[in-house]
């Protein structure tokens, strides 16, 4: 295993997209910082109607944790790129020469994923609380940065960003298709999901489904959502909601691996 | 030494691999022939673990693919000239393998040397030709020294000096007791390199022996006609040829073994009239084409008596 993690690790560093993807991932999370700083801490004025202030804590996390929230596309693309790529330029061949047991490349890939998600996290959560602190400390309640009530939700934001890149590998195993697999991690974080989110909470019914979606679970993992702080959503406890969310990653792969990794490899 | 033992393969409806069985001994290079579509490469996926039989099996030193502990010390296996990630490098093509062959970034810069690659070693893969392609995968095959190589189609695209190479290094190989097996579709491609042959067509075997004697099957004859049948057959008579009424139909006779001038001559000193005089050769090629049902027109009736 120790060979195959090495092996993996080693995929990822000798390609370049990864690094694209962050790049790109700490230009978007500290542009999205300093627009959301300034939105929840400007008072409405003529301009600015229907936005809404946020005080002390619920402002700085909510900027904070925009990694979570919005930019974790980016892990989730990486890490389905990681799988599909083995497809697409059928390296899978030699990879499994290398070694077959299926579950053991599977396996170095989920942790590789994390390993790499970790620094998306870092990244994301670095960038947005870098571009975001210092408006917060001028315009708003401060920056909060000693407590520990935002430094929690902060670390967590980093955690649930590398969970996310666990799950794109178990997105990638099932639908091994590239170009399908960014279609789909596309439709779904941008569309799919934040429209069911909202749809689902405006049903009395269904209100409760809604914090079973996996960003609604990643962010329930976090402690702080952007939805919830703007009364748009529940999430699950802390607990509930990281279980729920790591049944994804680990539900996709393990149906990936009865599905696509079980199939003859031509 | 690879055995394979009554292999079969079924995708859906279609029998890719059909009942094959064969041995690959070590000490020679053996050439996997067929043409495309035979199921070469399903039966090479099969020995690798890759794809599963539907029945039977096959074996490298008495154990599956699976059941080696790590495989890339034992055997040495390329598939496909495409299996590189274009944005990777040559060297760190091999480094992301090099761990589970258990092998150093030291080694992986000597295999590419001995390729022939040294100078490309920092080149992404997908600026590189097919046969830069080639050479990287068999480097990828050599990483941990093995002693049982499979490689598929190993020359398309090489050069003739790179076959040439291929060629010199394969028997090296061999020539250390190594067991090397390559396919081909192209019988002349491999026909210097190869001592052993395999010949399968839609999934069966047709042939399986030394290339010495799928040569021997390589005969000449010569087609003579004459009107008058008697004086022409006693002037084959008189030489002790070997002959047979022409199978073509036409009044004359196959005669093995000798060349158009010789019959002629023969047949100008016992003053017989010809009408036909053709010198027929099978090349090896041409006996791999009608084992394998590829020979055009009438020929494909030669397959039935050749095989």
């Amino acid at each position: 295993m120790k060979a195959a993690l090495t092996s993996e690790l080693r995929k990822w560093t000798s390609t370049r997209l990864w690094w694209v993807l962050l790049l790109v991932m700490a230009a978007y999370m500290a542009f999205l910082a300093v627009v959301m700083a300034f939105s929840v801490t400007i008072e409405p004025g003529d301009a600015g109607a229907g936005a809404t202030i946020l005080h002390g804590t619920d402002a700085a996390l909510t900027v904070y944790t925009l990694g979570n929230a919005l930019g974790y596309v980016f892990p989730l693309l990486a890490g389905a790129i990681a799988m599909t790529s083995e497809f697409r330029y059928q390296t899978i061949t030699p990879a499994l020469l290398a070694d077959p047991r299926r579950s053991v490349f599977l396996g170095a890939k989920l942790l590789s994923a994390t390993v790499i998600g970790l620094a998306f996290g870092l990244v994301g959560t670095l960038s947005s609380v870098a571009a975001g602190a210092p408006i917060l400390s001028w315009r708003g309640d401060g920056a909060y940065l000693g407590s520990s009530d935002v430094l929690v939700p902060v670390a967590l934001s980093v955690v649930a960003l590398a969970i996310w890149a666990f799950v794109g590998v178990g997105v990638g195993t099932l639908i091994t298709n590239q170009v399908a697999a960014i279609v789909v991690v596309l439709a779904f974080t941008q569309f799919v999901e934040p429209i069911v989110r909202l749809g689902l909470s405006a049903v009395d019914a269904l209100e409760g489904v809604a914090k079973f979606l996996p960003g609604a679970a990643s962010e329930a993992l976090v402690g702080a959502s952007t939805y919830a702080s703007l009364g748009m959503s529940d999430l699950l406890g802390r607990v509930p909601g990281a279980l729920v969310f790591l049944a994804y990653g680990l539900v996709l792969a393990l149906i990936g691996r009865f599905t696509t990794l079980r199939r003859d490899i031509t | 030494m690879i055995s394979v033992d009554h292999l079969t393969k079924t995708f859906g409806t279609v029998r890719a691999v059909d009942d094959l069985s064969f041995t690959v001994r070590p000490g020679v290079v053996t050439g996997f022939l067929g043409p495309n579509g035979a199921g070469k490469t399903t039966t090479l996926r099969m020995l690798l673990g890759l794809v599963a039989p539907t029945s039977g099996s096959a074996t490298i030193d008495g154990r599956a693919y699976a059941d080696i502990a790590q495989p890339g010390r034992v055997v040495g296996a390329a598939l496909e000239a495409a299996s590189f990630h274009p944005g990777r490098t040559a060297l760190d093509h091999l480094r992301v393998f090099a761990p589970q062959v258990g092998v150093t970034d030291q080694r992986c810069r000597e295999i590419l040397d001995m390729v022939g690659l040294s100078e490309a070693a920092k080149r992404r893969v997908g600026g590189f030709s097919l046969g830069m392609r080639q050479r990287l995968a068999l480097a990828t095959t050599l990483l941990g020294d093995p002693q049982v190589l499979v490689l598929d189609e190993p020359a398309n695209g090489l050069d003739p000096g790179g076959i040439r190479w291929l060629r010199e290094l394969l028997r090296y190989f061999a020539g250390q007791g190594r067991t090397v097996l390559v396919s081909s579709h192209v019988l002349s491609e491999v026909q210097q390199t190869v001592d052993d042959v395999v010949i399968i067509a839609g999934g069966r075997l047709v042939h399986a022996s030394p290339l010495a004697d799928l040569a021997a099957m390589a005969t000449r004859h010569v087609e003579v006609a004459s009107p008058d049948e008697s004086a022409l057959r006693a002037a084959l008579d008189g030489r002790g040829w070997a002959y047979a009424p022409s199978r073509d139909g036409v009044r004359g006779f196959e005669v093995e073994g000798v060349t158009a001038a010789e019959v002629g001559a023969a047949a100008f000193a016992a003053g017989v009239e010809l009408h036909a005089l053709t010198q027929q050769v099978v090349e090896l090629e041409d006996v791999f084409l009608s084992l394998t049902g590829q020979a055009a027109g009438g020929a494909v009736e030669t397959t039935e008596v050749a095989a």
